[in-house]
């Protein structure tokens, strides 16, 4: 299902863990959309010195939230700034289609992490439950059929291929 | 490369007998079972030889009460569709659960566009339908109850016989999905006071693509599938003959060695459980502790994700299954396991591990043992766990 690059990832993920006072921390995610990820930074001249992660999801969470601190680490904070979720995903040598929204999710956290770090620096403070973003799930940027896993538009109420209904599905 | 299969809710070996069959029945390439030509007597023999050893399986009163079809699918569908259709003139009520397989699910969905109302019972805690709320859900408008037999997801299995009863008393045709339980457990029409049930070749070890519905004599039900008088008018399209063979030897093997399987099986499940909390904590069981499948326990170990633990349980050889939203086709938790009330993050962490005749001791040891080490890497991974550790 998954390619050897995802699987490498998967089963040796860099980064893993939690850096303690850490600069910048983003959290995302929840379990009903099935995957959870924070990611840490320890910031030093406007650059990752260093990024951590914790993530509870299926296999190409993981290997999306390993990718990403790879990626990210040593980089400046702008060039951080310009990692997308697609760039994750192309590292990887491609994910599963239905798998695809959990690449949302890596830069999704990672760019709360920025902002997080950006914040402290100006002196602003957020209640801690502001931290968590509210992860919208979404599929990636397209919508799939749940039960063919063709895709679809948006605002299809039945699916072509498999004729199912959608209107509680989708 | 040996693996070692723990999900035979998804797949069953044949059983060497049962491959022999149906090779056998591949040599002697039969006729047409409805030629009334000497070829076509012959084929007509061995589909009837094989639906006597199906029908004794479950304890028909006569061979005639069973239709072969495709597969389980094929039997829900028939079974649904059939008796709504038939039946509509007297109205269009249906009792079912909220636990029910897809195959239940989709018909009675198709079914509710056609103007048919459907009353979905939830179950309790430990995963089951009251024969008190049946009672209660049905109307003079109510046609069908369909229940399931046992779960696919957790084992669980309800209690059908007291819901024939019921059935039976308000004059309500009754169908059970028994999919997962004939040729697993003791199965008889009979005593569970079905009208119709649905069961499947692989569950017993035969093929996959066959299976049957059992009608129960007066039973109201029209076809799934109309052309030809095959199966007594019940399901057009010539036999599936080689397949129906190879269930007919299975079933008469499952019938035969129903007793020493079942204790085999009891023993691997009774293994698992009593080892299981050496090897891991913080885990849900979804199986019914009394009534429940032989062959089947549902786990939902805490702050890990399904599909992680199942590829990480297949670097290693081990195959089971999951019921994450994740690895399924739909990203949505599993409605059986929100059902029986469990968190969404508890169902993402949901494995389905169904042994079978073929598995040992040493199977359930080996996963035991694969099992804590990747349950470990992942909590250490996960946030959920972390957090959980500084409550």
């Amino acid at each position: 299902m998954y390619n050897k690059t995802v699987m490498d990832h998967f089963r040796n993920p860099r980064n893993v863990g939690v850096i303690e006072d850490a600069d910048g921390i983003g959290e995302v995610g929840n379990p009903l959309c099935g995957d959870m990820m924070t990611i840490y930074l320890r910031i030093g001249d406007e650059c990752i010195e260093d990024i951590k992660f914790q993530t509870f999801g299926c296999g190409s969470a993981i290997a999306v939230s390993s990718m990403l601190t790879e990626i990210a680490k040593g980089k400046s904070i702008e060039d951080a700034k310009k990692i997308t979720n697609k760039d994750v995903a192309e590292a990887l040598e491609g994910l599963p289609k239905n798998k695809l929204h959990c690449s949302n999710l890596g830069a999704d956290a990672l760019q709360m992490a920025i902002k997080d770090y950006e914040d402290k620096k100006a002196g602003i403070t957020r209640p801690e439950a502001k931290r968590k973003d509210q992860h919208e799930h979404s599929h990636g940027d397209k919508c799939y059929c749940p039960y063919c896993d063709i895709e679809l538009s948006e605002d299809a109420t039945f699916c072509d291929a498999c004729q199912s209904s959608l209107e509680e599905e989708h | 490369m040996k693996i070692i299969n723990l999900d035979h809710i998804s797949s069953k070996p044949l059983f060497p007998e049962v491959k022999e069959a149906m090779i056998d029945a591949i040599e002697r390439d039969y006729h047409n079972p409805s030629s009334q030509h000497k070829a076509g007597e012959a084929a007509a023999e061995a589909l009837e030889n094989a639906r006597e050893s199906v029908a004794q399986l479950i304890n028909c009163a006569t061979s005639k009460e069973i239709v072969f079809t495709s597969g389980g699918t094929e039997s829900v569908n028939h079974a649904i569709k059939g008796v709504a259709m038939a039946n509509a003139e007297k109205g269009k009520h249906i009792v079912t659960s909220n636990i029910e397989h897809n195959a239940v699910i989709r018909s009675l969905r198709r079914l509710k566009a056609a103007g048919f109302k459907v009353t979905s019972l939830s179950v309790d805690a430990s995963g089951r339908v009251s024969p008190q709320e049946v009672a209660d859900a049905i109307t003079d408008e109510t046609v069908l109850v369909s229940i399931m037999h046992s779960n696919n997801e957790t084992g669980t299995i309800q209690p059908i016989e007291d819901i024939g009863k019921i059935a039976r008393e308000k004059k309500v045709i009754f169908h059970t999905d028994a999919v997962d339980s004939v040729g697993v457990v003791p199965i008889d029409v009979q005593d569970l006071n079905v009208d119709l049930l649905s069961f499947a070749s692989n569950t017993f070890y035969g093929p996959t693509g066959v299976g049957g519905l059992y009608i129960r004599r007066g039973t109201r039900v029209f076809p799934l599938l109309d052309g030809g008088v095959q199966e007594n008018n019940k399901r057009a399209g010539a036999e599936n003959l080689i397949g129906i063979i190879g269930m007919g030897k299975a079933a008469e093997l499952a019938k035969r060695d129903l007793k020493p399987r079942l204790n085999h099986l009891k023993n691997l499940k009774s293994k698992l459980l009593a080892e299981l909390p050496n090897y891991i904590d913080e885990y849900i069981l979804n199986t019914h502790p009394k009534f429940s499948l032989p062959n089947l326990v549902s786990l939902s170990i805490q702050y890990i994700e399904g599909e992680s633990v199942m590829l990480m349980l297949d670097d290693d050889d081990i195959a089971v299954s999951t019921r994450s939203a994740c690895a399924t086709g739909s990203l949505r938790a599993s409605h059986v396991l929100l059902s029986l009330g469990l968190s969404h993050a508890d169902a993402q962490g949901t494995l389905v591990i169904s042994f079978g005749i073929d598995n040992t001791e040493e199977d359930i040891l080996s996963f035991l043992s694969s099992l804590k080490g990747i349950v470990t890497t992942l909590r250490d991974i996960s946030p959920l766990y972390s957090k959980a550790r500084l409550i």
